[in-house]
């Protein structure tokens, strides 16, 4: 055997050595909010960091909220985000208001800064039809809960893009489990194959609710996994909402260029449990691990690094912390006020026309509703 | 009036509506410059161009996410899988995406795509091509299921599933491609969705059925008229939802039902229409409705394949258990 091993003709580890050290993670600010990479600095105006800035502050306000709410029993389905929003907000600021989105679950911040009403946001997270019931001209569809499926849709809504000769592009999100399903390949590969404008975001939050990232793959990183699609592969500090932003900015650029689609990797970390229903992170996690990741917290360095340029003090904070917690008792009282949906309200949009039995059983429960 | 056989009344009426609507694309595996695996994309590409015809990489799955895609940019996707027996590849799509797409965007989006496949025993494909498998997609609410028997249905009922603005599953049988030839309108035509077809009509047995089994149902009748019977075919064209006036109607004439259909036994199509009877019109029933269908395995291999397969001679014995009950 070790002669044969000898006169291999393929030195297979050199091969994924030389794959895999091009994958290397692009860091702009680092944890202590210092600029480490100059020439990698977006063009944003004063006022544009400052947005971005008041989005994660409002974003983890949200969260927190969010949770409070879903613990009263106010809120159902609800997954965090504390620790994403660099990942999920700064790749959601590079896009224009014609991108298209195609979210996971954990994405509905994406969506509300993308222009969905807070108050559907509430109302999808408790199970309204009304919450899937985008607003016209904001360009995103309710988050997909089949993990991988939004990855092959998004090839189609790209493509479409490119046949309407549009200018915009289609984004999608998911998580590392994500990549081990066969729709994460067949998604990336038909937008290769239709040179489709694409972006296909991989939030690496270490783990898909219990299992590591290395339970789910050879692969040293996720973003090598676009070689086999042919088309480029990025991994970034997914903590760092500049790094994030230039990534998904630069492979906007090239997608209405004709250029293609780009897989982005986001190196990130969720703080909480996968949702609020029932998962407990600490049976797989260490406490250690959590306070490694929270010393790279996005709003930590950023807030930091804006400090140092004189764009962000304690009253900035306040006054967002003020908005969002004002925002969103309007918004659940909006949610509250919305009427509750009938069994006779999914009967009837099934379809286009009511078949037969639709009819007939549209007639039963509008009775049982009745009373 | 042409003499058309059923893959050209197919091919015909993705011609016809390539032209009608600029928002029609058809693609597969296959599809582009081979013009599909049977031909019925024959010609497409060349008249409409790859923007409009084009062909996709091997995956069930991603032709099915390019479809919801698609339609979410405002096309009418007509995508092809290249056999039926491939469906459970694309699952997913069909019954997690677009069934559902109003209800979970609360009617923001539709899904204006209909799925072109063949199937169908009879022609000794290999395995896991020819199953009859719209049971499976009658089960998925959301969904509309066509099967014709006919080139004339074909071309009729293609049009108004592509023009349809919610999913059809759209299935060829693949002995029906190229069995025989009917005069077939050159000019457009819809045949509405929905709607069975008495192929035949009778007083004293009605034989509902769909598919290939429609023809075999007609050589029974044939056989039953010279023993003094005189059977109704109906040919269901949609099996999801089914056409509950005209089942009921012929029942209340006949007072005698058989349900036929090549899928096994259990589950699928002909078990809802005998409940249905059952449900609406079992006083007019002389006879417990009895169902012809392919035992309850797996499909099977082509060395066992014609027994398995039910034919006029089981049709016309069940009929007639019916007949003298």
């Amino acid at each position: 055997m070790a002669s044969k091993t000898k006169n291999a003709r393929f030195d297979v580890k050199e091969q994924f050595e030389k794959v895999e050290e091009q994958f290397q993670t692009l860091q702009i600010i680092n944890e202590e909010g210092k600029v480490v990479n100059e020439s990698a600095m977006p063009d944003l105006s004063d006022e544009q960091l400052q947005e971005l800035m008041r989005r994660m502050v409002y974003t983890r306000i949200l969260d927190q909220r969010s949770i409070s709410l879903n613990r009263q029993g106010r809120l159902g389905f609800y997954a965090p985000t504390a620790g994403q929003e660099a990942s999920q907000l700064a790749s959601q600021f590079a896009l224009e208001k014609e991108d298209f989105i195609l979210p996971g679950y954990r994405d509905v911040p994406q969506m509300i800064w993308h222009g969905l009403p807070l108050s559907q946001a509430f109302l999808w997270s408790r199970g309204h039809y009304e919450g899937g019931n985008i607003p016209e001209g904001v360009n995103l569809i309710a988050p997909q809960i089949i993990i991988g499926a939004q990855y092959i849709q998004t090839a189609g809504v790209a493509l479409g893009m490119k046949k309407r000769g549009k200018q915009s592009v289609a984004v999608t999100y998911t998580g590392d489990g994500g990549t081990s399903q066969g729709d994460f390949y067949e998604g990336i590969n038909f937008a290769g194959a239709f040179n489709a404008p694409a972006i296909f975001i991989v939030q690496n939050n270490r783990f898909a609710i219990s299992t590591p990232v290395s339970k789910q793959t050879a692969a040293k990183t996720l973003a090598q996994k676009a070689v086999a699609a042919g088309i480029p592969g990025i991994q970034v500090d997914g903590m760092d909402p500049l790094a994030v932003y230039v990534a998904v900015r630069e492979a906007r650029e090239r997608a209405v260029n004709g250029e293609g689609p780009t897989l982005i990797e986001t190196l990130t970390y969720r703080y909480g449990p996968h949702t609020m229903a029932g998962d407990d992170p600490t049976r797989y996690r260490t406490s250690d691990l959590d306070n490694e990741w929270e010393k790279k917290d996005p709003l930590v360095r950023f807030r930091k690094f804006l400090e140092d340029k004189g764009l962000w003090d304690e009253n900035k904070e306040n006054e967002v912390i003020e908005k969002a917690k004002e925002d969103i008792k309007v918004a659940i009282k909006q949610a509250d006020d919305t009427p509750k949906q009938k069994v006779t309200d999914l009967i009837s949009i099934m379809h286009e026309e009511m078949p037969y039995n639709l009819k007939e059983q549209y007639e039963i429960y509008k009775e049982k509703e009745s009373k | 009036m042409a003499q058309m056989t059923m893959i050209q009344a197919i091919t015909d009426a993705l011609r016809t509506e390539l032209r009608n609507d600029p928002n029609v694309l058809v693609f597969g595996e296959d599809v582009g410059v081979n013009g599909g695996v049977f031909r019925a994309t024959e010609g497409l590409q060349n008249e409409f161009g790859e923007d409009r015809v084009f062909d996709t990489p091997l995956a069930e799955s991603g032709i099915g996410g390019l479809a919801v895609g698609l339609g979410l940019q405002g096309y009418r996707p007509v995508p092809e899988i290249q056999f039926f027996g491939f469906v459970y590849e694309v699952m997913d799509s069909i019954s997690g995406q677009l069934a559902r797409m109003r209800y979970r965007s609360g009617g923001r989006y539709n899904s204006p795509v209909t799925i072109r496949s063949p199937f169908g025993g009879g022609v000794h494909t290999p395995e896991m091509h020819a199953d009859s498998l719209e049971g499976l997609m009658a089960q998925q609410p959301g969904l509309k299921v066509v099967i014709p028997s006919t080139p004339y249905d074909a071309k009729g009922l293609l049009i108004s599933a592509i023009r349809d603005n919610d999913p059809v599953i759209y299935l060829e049988h693949m002995k029906l491609y190229r069995s025989f030839r009917q005069e077939v309108p050159e000019e457009e035509y819809t045949i509405p969705l929905g709607k069975a077809d008495i192929k035949r009509e009778g007083n004293d047995l009605s034989i509902i059925t769909y598919g290939a089994m429609v023809h075999e149902a007609l050589k029974a009748a044939e056989e039953l008229e010279k023993e003094g019977y005189s059977a109704e075919v109906i040919d269901l064209r949609t099996v999801s939802p089914i056409d509950i006036e005209t089942i009921i109607a012929s029942v209340e004439k006949t007072g005698r039902a058989i349900v036929v259909q090549e899928a096994q036994k259990q589950a699928g199509i002909a078990a809802n229409v005998v409940a249905e009877i059952n449900d609406r019109a079992i006083l007019s029933l002389e006879a417990p409705v009895l169902r012809v269908a392919a035992p309850d395995t797996v499909f099977a291999f082509p060395q066992a394949e014609t027994v398995w397969l039910p034919n006029y001679k089981d049709i016309i014995e069940t009929g007639k258990k019916v007949l003298t009950f």
